[in-house]
């Protein structure tokens, strides 16, 4: 199963419904939606946290965090 | 004619969308920083003028992605707004907004929107639309969010009248509409029922209230019992936040369909090119590192000529206070008590500005999020997170306000540990007692005839102070369970040039509750402190007549007379008691009663020590004598032993025991403040003070 972790710099996927249940609400809120594109900008030097770009949101979020959130490969 | 009322005014919006500038925009010179009752978050007030009679007293909410708090900040916005019986209640609120972001923003706004409170949109850094390629069609906008909107640019002055008209408009018009009715869509009969409990309040209102469990004064304790019924089901009001969440996003991105467009193809790519450079695993580090030099050197090289000035200035302050007042009580309190006790304080002024400068700096551009970015996975393994870097380099220059800066750490763990070790980092007030006993017990020699032996001992013991710091993160990290959790995520913000006005605006408020803050404190500590010193039981008043029959037949000149009278008067003083009943205690670390005086002085507040050694040698401590404090403290002999008192052993135990001991009653206080509880601050001095204790018993030891 692909989530935000498993994704390769510059590649973009799509949030997935199921999804929802997992995003902590702060992060819905920022736009880390269901549905939404996300794009995996950068991968800090000790490979986490993870910098994305979500809904237009340039966010830093931790490696546990984004492999919980799964995605379709577009 | 009547004047109309003042309007209140809150700023609400997301961080870094400019809403500080468009606040000092508004309210310029006017501004002033109050506290919110019973929380430390600063409340920042400013007055304007709207037109020619009105006026508004506009408020700068702290920073929020949305109204549902996770931070003490953030919970201000939701008090503030729910709060309608307050007397700081807004009467008109203007949302800001970053138009590069303005989904995400307008997600807060629809928020905000559906408490019905008059409000403006403010969508600010218009001048960059054409750069990135953005349209707005704002009278569309303007229809859809049944708002006022106005496009602004805060840093270019551009729509600045425009916002002020439209908060006049909007504080007359006074209609508001709910944005989203969050009813129907999710469950019909839950907020059915919900709204039904009190008609006073907008249901949005008694959604908010359940959900965060924030009960304003207007609901009765019915109400309130009715209100705790909808929470029962705690999954279920998870459920539907979600949905909620999802339901605002998706009314949002029809509207904006309608009336936003960017052109990709125009967009640049300066972000992700900086990122490249400043996010590189060889380069991220080599410029953080570079950046924490500069701020070393700064602190601790170039403040020094504005600080040698005030000292200078302060001592010559005493002096003519000296001269041209009386002898007697009130001269003694204000020349040894508070001149000392207020210069103690200005003197750290250049240091903690120039902290802030840097801070304020490195925030405005946007690269304190990269060095967030960077180091929280270096950090976590410590049980802190990369948002603690800040404040253990604030703690280089004074713990207080790098304590206040953990609030950005949204773990509870992670914060409380960083707020447990920051006091371990060498702040500015250790300085000086390092200085002075580094002189006075390390040879003057150079090492592999380069490095000075003493700039070595100095910085060893700054690296000495962070890994104390890591390591004891590190343990605390095993042993604290928090139950409490909590995730990270930071917004890495777009890069920009700090604006100067913003930068100043921020470096003076911050330092200015510095001062006044911990200036309280230290203030009243010396003024304690002198009192403690010149007063005493029976045999303190005798001393003058005791030292002059005993050195009756010897022949000593009047100084010298004057000086043993001192000297005999400390021991006999209050202060000089308590040095002599905790003798025995610190003995084993090699310090006399002398020392004891200096390290209950030195409680308060580090920095004390110097000044207090100085009154305990009899010299009085401005600058030309500094050479004499420092050949008397050689010279001096240790009574019992015979030895000298400052040996190698004492004073690298002494600077052991400062470098680990909580001797501050400032950093106590804001702990206690942050943490809400006395748990903390007396777990770090205990802890500290053991470790202290320890390690310096060890280092007497090995060095004798």
């Amino acid at each position: 199963m692909d989530t935000i972790a498993t994704l390769v710099k510059g590649e973009i996927g799509i949030i997935s419904e199921e999804s929802l249940d997992v995003i902590p609400l702060k992060l819905l809120e920022m736009g880390c939606l269901p549905g939404v594109e996300v794009e995996l900008l950068q991968i800090a030097p000790l490979r986490d946290p993870l910098y994305i770009c979500v809904n237009g949101s340039h966010l830093a979020i931790r490696k546990e965090m984004a492999a919980q959130i799964k995605i379709i490969k577009s | 004619m009547d004047t109309p009322k003042s309007l209140k005014v809150a700023l609400i919006g997301n961080p870094n969308t400019g809403k500080t500038s468009l606040f000092n925009q508004l309210t310029g010179l006017t501004q002033k920083v109050g506290n919110y009752p019973g929380v430390t978050v600063d409340k920042k007030q400013g007055a304007c003028k709207l037109s020619n009679n009105r006026t508004a007293i506009i408020t700068d909410l702290p920073g929020t992605y949305s109204i549902n708090p996770t931070s003490v900040d953030e919970s201000i916005v939701l008090t503030s707004l729910l709060n309608t019986a307050d007397k700081d209640f807004p009467d008109v609120i203007v949302v800001v907004a970053d138009v590069e972001n303005l989904k995400r923003n307008l997600f807060l706004f629809s928020q905000v929107k559906d408490l019905e409170i008059p409000i403006v949109l403010a969508i600010n850094m218009s001048d960059q639309m054409k750069k990135k390629g953005i349209t707005i069609d704002v009278d569309t906008l303007k229809k859809e969010l049944q708002t006022e909107v106005v496009l602004i640019s805060a840093r270019k002055s551009i729509g600045i009248d425009e916002v002020k008209n439209a908060i006049e408009n909007c504080a007359e018009a006074a209609n508001t509409h709910p944005l989203c009715s969050i009813n129907h869509k999710i469950d019909g009969d839950y907020f059915k029922n919900l709204k039904e409990v009190s008609p006073n309040h907008t249901l949005y209102e008694l959604w908010l209230m359940i959900t965060q469990n924030n009960f304003p004064d207007s609901i009765t304790k019915e109400e309130k019992i009715k209100l705790l019924e909808f929470t029962q089901d705690v999954s279920k009001v998870r459920r539907y936040q979600h949905k909620e969440t999802i339901h605002r996003y998706q009314q949002i991105n029809e509207i904006l369909k309608r009336t936003y467009i960017v052109d990709r193809s125009k967009a640049n790519d300066t972000r992700a090119k900086l990122d490249k450079v400043f996010t590189h695993r060889i380069f991220g580090y080599v410029i953080f590192f570079g950046v924490l030099i500069l701020i070393f050197q700064s602190i601790f090289d170039w403040s020094t000529i504005p600080m040698d000035y005030i000292d200078a200035q302060f001592a010559n302050l005493s002096e003519f206070v000296t001269k041209q007042m009386n002898t007697g009580v009130l001269r003694d309190l204000i020349t040894d008590g508070i001149i000392p006790g207020v210069g103690g304080v200005i003197i750290f002024i250049p240091q903690i500005a120039i902290l802030f400068l840097f801070v304020a700096i490195l925030e405005e551009t946007g690269y304190m999020s990269r060095i967030v970015f960077l180091m929280d996975k270096i950090m976590r393994r410590y049980g802190m997170s990369g948002k603690s870097v800040i404040p253990l380099i604030s703690g280089t220059a004074c713990a207080i306000p790098a304590v206040m800066a953990t609030r950005t750490i949204s773990g509870w763990k992670e914060r409380l540990i960083t707020i447990l070790v920051t006091p371990f980092t060498t702040c500015s007030a250790r300085l000086p007692v390092y200085a002075i006993l580094i002189s006075l017990v390390i040879p003057d020699k150079k090492l592999f005839g380069y490095f000075s032996l003493q700039g070595f001992t100095l910085l060893s013991l700054y690296a000495l102070g962070f890994a104390t710091a890591i390591i004891s993160a590190f343990l605390l990290h095993k042993i604290v369970k928090v139950k409490r959790t909590s995730f990270f995520v930071a917004e890495m913000p777009n890069y920009k040039i700090p604006s100067i006005k913003n930068v100043a605006f921020d470096v003076v408020e911050k330092t200015k509750a510095f001062v006044f803050g911990a200036g309280k404190i230290i203030l009243a500590i010396s003024i304690i402190l002198w009192f403690l010193a010149s007063n005493g039981p029976e045999s303190y008043k005798n001393a003058e007549k005791s030292v002059i029959e005993n050195v009756a037949n010897k022949n000593l000149s009047a100084e010298e007379i004057q000086d043993k009278i001192a000297s005999l008067k400390l021991e006999k003083s209050y202060i000089g008691i308590m040095g002599k009943t905790i003798e025995p205690v610190i003995k084993p670390l090699g310090y006399d009663w002398k020392i004891g005086i200096a390290l209950i002085s030195s409680f308060a507040a580090r920095e004390v020590f110097v000044g207090t050694l100085a009154t305990i040698y009899s010299v009085e401590s401005d600058d030309e004598n500094v050479s004499t404090i420092k050949e008397r403290m050689r010279a001096e002999v240790n009574s019992e032993t015979g030895e000298k008192t400052f040996s190698l052993a004492v004073g690298m135990s002494l600077l052991i025991f400062y470098a680990f001991a909580m001797q501050c009653m400032g950093t106590l206080a804001v702990v206690k403040r942050e943490t809400k509880t006395w748990k903390w601050p007396i777990a770090q001095l205990v802890g500290m003070g053991a470790l202290a204790y320890i390690a310096s018993f060890i280092t007497f030891t090995i060095f004798s």
